[in-house]
């Protein structure tokens, strides 16, 4: 399962970035494998979206997300 | 560097408040600037603290020592190359309520060796999240220096100067490197930064991939060391408070709502700019209209008071005019951004914006192109995408800047008559109406030139949105004062130069052109002399020709050779139309005190007896001043942030193209 999959206000932990341009980012961005992540807004649109992670807001679109992979605790 | 002045550059993530602390440190002796032998601006300021100086350079915010967007290229090659203006000392800004990404670069900082004071920012908002840390053991634990600061409320600012003054000899161990010493990159730390920021900069792939598979297990292994480091000193409630944040965010990223609020305020932006700004407007244009009649009754008529009263006055006045519009516009969008909103604008808008080959924060520089297009396209530098970042670029100056308001508000006055009456002032909605213009080119020509340029990069949007906070008067006022000095200081150069020189093409012609009127006119008796002689005196001076030589091109589009000057003139700056236009008709007419709108309306179109300023010809100025590219500020900023003379030669066609054709459908269509 993919952090784009995740029910608003759903919780998970982040077991897998996917290797892509992105990686780098979305670990400096505090997106690395046994951080935890919570789904928190919708964009209007149905995309980007929000999450928690480690207590700020991070917005990114669903594509981006599909490359975080989590499992549900 | 003397033992009387310090060096401090200010270091830290976006939003962690950083040039807030700057403010607070600076207050008023701040200015922008640019760095030593290249035309990237920077933030400096200083300040006097137990007879020391304190300069105090701020970098643009950056989440990581590997730089991905121009933002972070500027800082990182700051702090790696810092050439003749050394660094003494960094004060790192950390928010309190985020540690462990705020950390992150705060250890690669650290890692290069520099002394360190770390100001742990916004302290108070993270006790509210139920985020409480030991600052000693912090200390201890990265072996610097830690003040608890809340920049906002000036709370802690004594005690980190006075760390400032102690940190000598910096006590601070550096973070990675000693235990890693025998791993590659930590050899040279800084010459492996190097190559890869000159990687990034001349975009070779090739070494940001080779370099990609370090730095990401370098970073893992940072965050690892840091969580362990949070672990032992911060205490963080397990059922944490629903946090304000949370709760707005439910109402403004909400599907109806979250719109309904962003319309809401563009729309109150826009009535602002109008009704606030009416009445300090009426009693500038007053002042200046006193001002050049006091001129033309105490001096002796001749060439100054002339130059003075007919050229510089009129001229200065009618962009003076406009300062409350500008003001008013740049403090909403400072007030927008300080309180955090206009992320949220980006985060709703990203989906739409993606289509026409933008990202949603390409909506922030669009945002900022109604005020200006040049602050606007240096703020695409936090757009990591190079090709979404040029299409931005390209495409900003088609909003509707404040210099195009000057311009705007003349002629929508001429269109309609002001009343004070009615709640929605209805020349707040036709302007609202040119602004939205101005924002459906800049998609549809968004959209043409994601078709037409190559893709490299993937388009990415990853984007922090902070918490919500009450915007602050200081960093708001500092902001404006900024933008509308530079404003006024830049802008009135060029409108001064050229008022003098439209005063003097205007009041000379060559060789006896005007004698010869005079002679012609010398047994006229008609009533109408005087106004006879000086129209036909301004149709034979220089600026009457240069009108004329330009008049075949425009006369299409519905122009005159007088509103050809003009065109002329705006090429400097496009609110020096009204300038021109003031200085036009106020040579060869006596009721100087008469306001502008006035004058315009009387006006005819030669040899009929048809009104000039008409809807067909409003309309089409108004459409050509929406569109055309008549800002050479504009294009050399293009050419600076591309680095290439073919986008703003590419910027200036494609706009001034589609200008000129829709203002002669405009025309074409309503006559």
């Amino acid at each position: 399962m993919n952090a784009s999959e995740l029910k608003k206000g759903e919780s998970a932990k982040i077991t897998l970035v996917e290797y892509s341009d992105l990686q780098n980012k979305l670990i400096e961005m505090g997106c690395f494998e046994g951080n935890a992540i919570k789904l928190l807004h919708v964009a209007p649109l149905g995309d980007p979206i929000a999450f928690d992670i480690n207590g700020y807001i991070l917005g990114l679109r669903k594509e981006e997300a599909k490359l975080i992979h989590v499992s549900l605790n | 560097m003397s033992h009387s002045s310090k060096h401090i550059v200010l270091v830290g993530n976006p939003n962690s408040g950083k040039t807030t602390l700057f403010n607070a440190l600076t207050g008023m002796n701040q200015k922008i600037s640019n760095l030593p032998g290249t035309t990237i601006e920077k933030k400096a300021g200083h300040f006097k603290y137990k007879e020391l100086v304190f300069e105090i350079t701020d970098l643009p915010g950056t989440y990581s020592i590997h730089p991905k967007g121009q933002d972070e290229i500027i800082s990182i090659e700051y702090l790696l190359r810092t050439g003749d203006h050394p660094i003494d000392l960094i004060v790192f800004v950390a928010d309190a309520g985020n540690l462990s990404r705020n950390l992150l670069l705060y250890t690669q900082v650290a890692d290069l060796g520099y002394p360190v004071v770390l100001a742990l920012n916004m302290t108070d908002l993270a006790r509210k999240k139920g985020i409480e840390t030991d600052i000693e053991k912090l200390s201890a634990e990265l072996g610097v220096i830690v003040c608890p600061i809340n920049a906002r409320s000036e709370e802690g600012i004594g005690p980190l100067k006075d760390a400032l003054i102690k940190v000598e000899n910096p006590f601070q161990t550096t973070f990675f490197e000693q235990e890693n010493k025998s791993s590659e990159i930590f050899v040279n730390y800084r010459n492996y930064l190097d190559e890869h920021l000159s990687a990034v900069k001349s975009g070779d792939t090739e070494n940001i991939e080779k370099n990609s598979k370090v730095i990401a297990d370098e970073t893992i292994a940072r965050y690892k060391k840091i969580d362990a480091i949070i672990h032992k000193v911060v205490n963080k409630d397990k059922y944490p408070k629903k946090i304000l944040t949370e709760k707005i965010d439910k109402i403004l990223l909400h599907p109806v709502y979250g719109f309904i609020a962003f319309y809401a305020t563009l729309f109150i932006i826009f009535q602002f700019i109008f009704k606030l700004a009416d009445y300090p407007m009426q009693w500038i244009e007053a002042v200046f209209a006193f001002c050049s009649e006091t001129v033309k009754t105490l001096m002796p008529e001749n060439a100054f008071s002339s130059l003075l009263a007919d050229g510089i006055i009129p001229g200065i006045g009618g962009v003076i005019v406009f300062l409350p519009q500008i003001i008013i516009l740049f403090a909403l969008i400072a007030i927008l951004e300080d309180s955090g909103y206009m992320t949220r604008v980006s985060f709703i808008t990203d989906r739409l914006m993606r289509k026409f080959g933008l990202n949603g924060k390409s909506v922030v520089p669009l945002i900022g192109g109604m005020a200006c297009a040049i602050p606007s396209i240096m703020a695409t530098r936090n757009i990591e995408n190079r090709k979404d970042r040029l299409i931005t670029i390209l495409v900003t100056p088609l909003m509707s800047c404040s210099a195009r308001l000057p311009v705007y508000t003349l002629l929508v006055s001429l269109m309609i008559v002001n009343d004070h009456s009615r709640w929605v002032d209805a020349r707040g909605l036709i302007l609202l109406g040119l602004y939205l213009m101005g924002f459906v080119a800049a998609l549809v020509f968004a959209f043409i030139f994601k078709l037409v340029l190559k893709q490299k990069q993937k388009s990415y949007f990853v984007l922090e949105l902070p918490d919500y906070r009450k915007p602050r008067l200081k960093n708001i006022f500092l902001t404006v004062k900024e933008k509308a000095s530079d404003f006024v200081f830049n802008a009135g150069k060029i409108i001064v130069i050229v008022s003098i020189i439209l005063w003097f093409l205007a009041s000379y012609a060559p060789g006896n052109s005007f004698e010869t009127i005079d002679n012609k006119y010398s047994t006229y008796t008609g009533a109408d002399k005087s106004l006879l002689i000086q129209s036909e005196k301004l149709e034979s001076s220089y600026a009457g020709r240069l009108g004329k030589v330009i008049e075949p091109v425009i006369r299409p589009l519905g122009y005159d050779w007088k509103i050809g000057i003009a065109l002329i003139t705006s090429f400097a700056a496009r609110e020096v139309f009204v300038g021109t236009i003031a200085t036009i008709y106020s040579v060869g007419d006596s009721e100087d005190e008469e306001t502008l709108t006035a004058v315009l309306s009387r006006q005819k179109r030669a040899g009929t007896n048809e009104d000039l300023y008409a809807l067909p010809t409003i309309v089409s100025l108004l459409i050509f001043y929406a569109f055309a590219m008549q800002c050479f500020s504009t294009l050399a900023i293009t050419y600076r942030e591309t680095g290439s003379i073919k986008w703003p030669v590419v910027q200036f066609l494609y706009m001034s193209g589609f200008a000129y054709l829709m203002s002669l459908l405009a025309f074409t269509i309503l006559s």
